[in-house]
């Protein structure tokens, strides 16, 4: 199953490759990434969807752990949390169908960024199915390139991933 | 600023290899306390302070430099990864600017050594080196342990600095548990209670973190026997009545039959190698299975542990035995008895017959009274040496155990001896193996560190052509080495004494005029070609399935 991990890692040069290398050494799959810094500049957080059975996964956390410059990792999949992937579409479109699209844009909330004669690109942001979703119906048009980023998620409430643990009000939760 | 820092961590000893990036430390070494040893490859320095490292317990220190220097680093570091010995390695960078630029002799040797080290750093800034430098050695040596290097460009090394030596490391990710869970030990002591027939399964994590003694007393208390993997065998003492040798692939038929007979395994900073286990889902079927181990991730890698326990062996065993009562096991140390009687480890060396190299390996052992510090290269020998050297003492072996490394023994032995210089060292080395690295002899000479080296030469990669003749119907592919060099006359080429020992009344004639002999000595012994080492587990079977003898 695919499972999501939240780490954080000291922002450091290198970081980055010690933890994609020890996912390629041991043969864990990566699914996808999403890295970026915190509000704390010296701590980055890393959003790591990796499909694994559960013993697979029991691994790479605990190998992970031995990084040195891994400061924490959470488990989020079992946990109530909001998943976003970003997805920019661009899709043929010309006068006669660009009525249609835009249709199906705005029923899924997504965003038109930019419009030419031939085509349009379009942004939208949401969990998985809806992502596939919209995929599929504009796959009809044909799609002449896509980009996605990786997966991202916070907890729901105000838990939050914390540098020494998962804390609610201060207290250990996780 | 380098050597002010390895003086407060009192580093009397480096191994190492000068070269373009490193002139700067070399100029710094030229007039420090610190002594420095010469090898004569790089290779031969890591392995020269992995073995120092291995006997001594300390970690062991490197300079090379950059490019080839570096990466000819690779394997030794390798070797102490798998095996978990404290090592810090300084590299020398080409320059900070021209990092990234193919300049001359640049090498990544932070993304080369990425998997193979426990952790690198490349310094940018002359202000973090002392903090490094603290870093990397409290890192090797602390939980479990392992290599760790320093990439340090030639501006770095050229830059003045304020040298403020920090007391203490702060490192936010890494918090190694030490002290095991309470509530696990005591299910531990529960099982060993309940247990009738316990078997203690004993790594390197005893040896490096120093539980031999408590080792002993659990053993004893408890009526345990105790068998080793190949790195913990001077763990526990070879001679002892509750010693069972080493189990796994060439391990003794009764370690293997008693694990697999075992109710209670207790696995102790072991790891359930491959080599060890056989096919994992026949390994101690029967048995519980309590893991102590310092690394979390080793726990339930490769078999499902019954009671986990994360922690240091020392301090784990410190809280089990203070539980734990006497407990005595007649019918379980009858069985073994019967075990060992029913296929005893044995060879028959005719007098005036072709030399066995068992015999040789044995003789070893009762000439040092199996006190030496011993080292081996890796093959049939270095298993001849697990089966028939007691060992008596810990941290008496250093044996590259993981990687398997050809052409570790001998310059470890170097840095054995110079760790612990009033000691008897041997270097156990096969033929092939011994010319991996033979070109340390000169260094041998140089410092006048005084090895002595026994050949087990049967002009064969034996243990390979072992696997030919077994699994290849003797299709024997380059595996022969019969135009290999007169190891007498190449000991004497390099100014060292050489031996020669054909036949069996010599062997012991010549192992003690090797011994009074104050320098190094190479001793070849001109041994049976076609000897296999029995018993042996074909790859990936149980361990109970074991074949004893060429018949079969």
């Amino acid at each position: 199953m695919k499972y999501i991990l939240a780490i954080l890692v000291e922002n450091k040069p290198g970081v980055l490759v010690r933890v994609a290398g020890l996912f390629a050494r041991r043969g864990f799959n990566i699914e996808s990434l999403a890295v970026g810094k915190t509000v704390d500049p010296t701590v980055s957080r890393m959003t790591i969807e990796v499909k694994a059975d559960e013993k697979t996964l029991e691994q790479v956390v605990k190998q992970l752990n031995k990084l040195i410059n891994i400061l924490r990792i959470s488990n989020l999949t079992h946990e109530p949390s909001v998943n976003r992937e970003l997805v920019m579409i661009k899709v043929n479109a010309n006068p006669a169908n660009r009525a249609e699209i835009q249709q199906i844009v705005e029923t899924f909330r997504a965003k038109i960024v930019d419009v030419s004669l031939q085509s349009v690109i379009i942004e939208i942001t949401g969990n998985e199915e809806k992502l596939e979703a919209i995929l599929l119906l504009l796959s009809h048009y044909g799609i002449l390139e896509t980009v996605r980023t990786g997966k991202i998620a916070l907890l729901r409430g105000s838990k939050v991933t914390k540098n020494g643990g998962v804390k609610e009000n201060g207290k250990d939760v996780l | 600023m380098v050597i002010e820092a390895l003086k407060k961590e009192n580093v009397d000893l480096i191994f190492g290899y000068p070269g373009g990036a490193v002139l700067n430390l070399y100029d710094q070494l030229y007039d420090a306390d610190i002594r420095h040893i010469m090898t004569r490859h790089e290779q031969a320095a890591v392995h020269a302070a992995d073995g120092y490292a291995r006997v001594t317990g300390r970690p062991g220190v490197v300079f090379a430099t950059s490019g080839p220097g570096a990466t000819n680093l690779v394997t030794g570091i390798a070797t102490a990864y798998m095996d978990s010995v404290p090592l810090v390695l300084i590299t020398g960078q080409v320059s900070s600017p021209l990092i990234g630029t193919d300049a001359f002799q640049e090498a990544d040797i932070c993304g080369i050594t990425l998997p193979i080290t426990k952790h690198n750093y490349l310094v940018t800034d002359i202000a973090d080196l002392p903090r490094i430098i603290k870093e990397a050695f409290y890192l090797a040596a602390s939980g479990r342990c392992g290599p760790v290097l320093i990439d340090l460009p030639k501006d770095i090394q050229q830059a003045e600095g304020e040298f403020r030596y920090p007391k203490n490391v702060q490192i936010p990710g890494y918090n190694p548990t030490y002290d095991g869970h309470l509530g696990q030990i005591n299910r531990a002591v529960k099982a060993l209670a309940r247990a009738k027939k316990p078997v203690l399964y004993v790594g390197g994590g005893v040896v490096s973190s120093g539980a031999h003694e408590l080792l002993l007393e659990l053993a004893e208390r408890t009526e345990t026997p105790v068998t080793t993997t190949l790195m913990g065998l001077s763990a526990f003492p070879g001679c002892h009545p509750l010693s069972l040798g080493m189990l796994g692939m060439h391990g003794t038929y009764w370690a293997n039959i008693a694990v697999n007979e075992a109710d209670l395994l207790i696995a102790i900073g072991a790891r359930f190698d491959d080599r060890v286990t056989g096919k994992i889902n026949h390994f101690a079927q029967g048995a519980n299975i309590i893991h102590i181990d310092i690394d979390p991730a080793e726990i339930g890698k490769n078999i499902r542990a019954d009671v986990p326990i994360v922690g240091d062996a020392k301090r784990v065993l410190i809280e089990l035995l203070k539980k734990t009562d006497s407990k005595q096991h007649p019918d379980w140390l009858a069985r073994i008895e019967e075990l060992k009687n029913c296929v005893p480890l044995d060879y028959c060396q005719e007098p005036e017959g072709e030399l066995l190299p068992q015999f040789v390996i044995e003789s070893i052992y009762r000439e040092t009274k199996g006190e030496a510090v011993i080292t081996t290269e890796v093959g049939q020998h270095q298993m001849w040496t697990a089966q028939y050297y007691k060992f008596k003492n810990v941290r008496s072996l250093a044996s590259s155990g993981g990687l398997g490394t050809m052409g570790y023994g001998f310059p470890a032995s170097l840095g054995a001896q110079l760790g612990r210089p009033e000691e008897t060292v041997f270097c156990i080395a096969g033929d092939g193996s011994f010319q991996m690295n033979s070109q340390e002899l000169a260094t041998a000479v140089n410092y006048n560190i005084p090895v002595k080296v026994a050949i087990i030469n049967n002009q064969y990669l034996g243990m390979v052509r072992q696997w030919q003749q077994i699994f290849f119907r003797r299709r024997y592919s380059s595996v022969a080495l019969e135009n290999g060099p007169d190891f007498v006359k190449l000991a004497e080429a390099y100014g060292a004494v050489g031996l020669r020992a054909e036949k069996a009344a010599e062997v012991a004639v010549v192992l003690r005029q090797a011994m009074a002999t104050p320098g190094p000595v190479v001793i070849d012994f001109r041994v049976r070609a076609e000897e296999n080492v029995f018993p042996m587990v074909p790859p990936n079977c149980p361990t109970c399935e074991m074949i004893w003898s060429d018949e079969e």
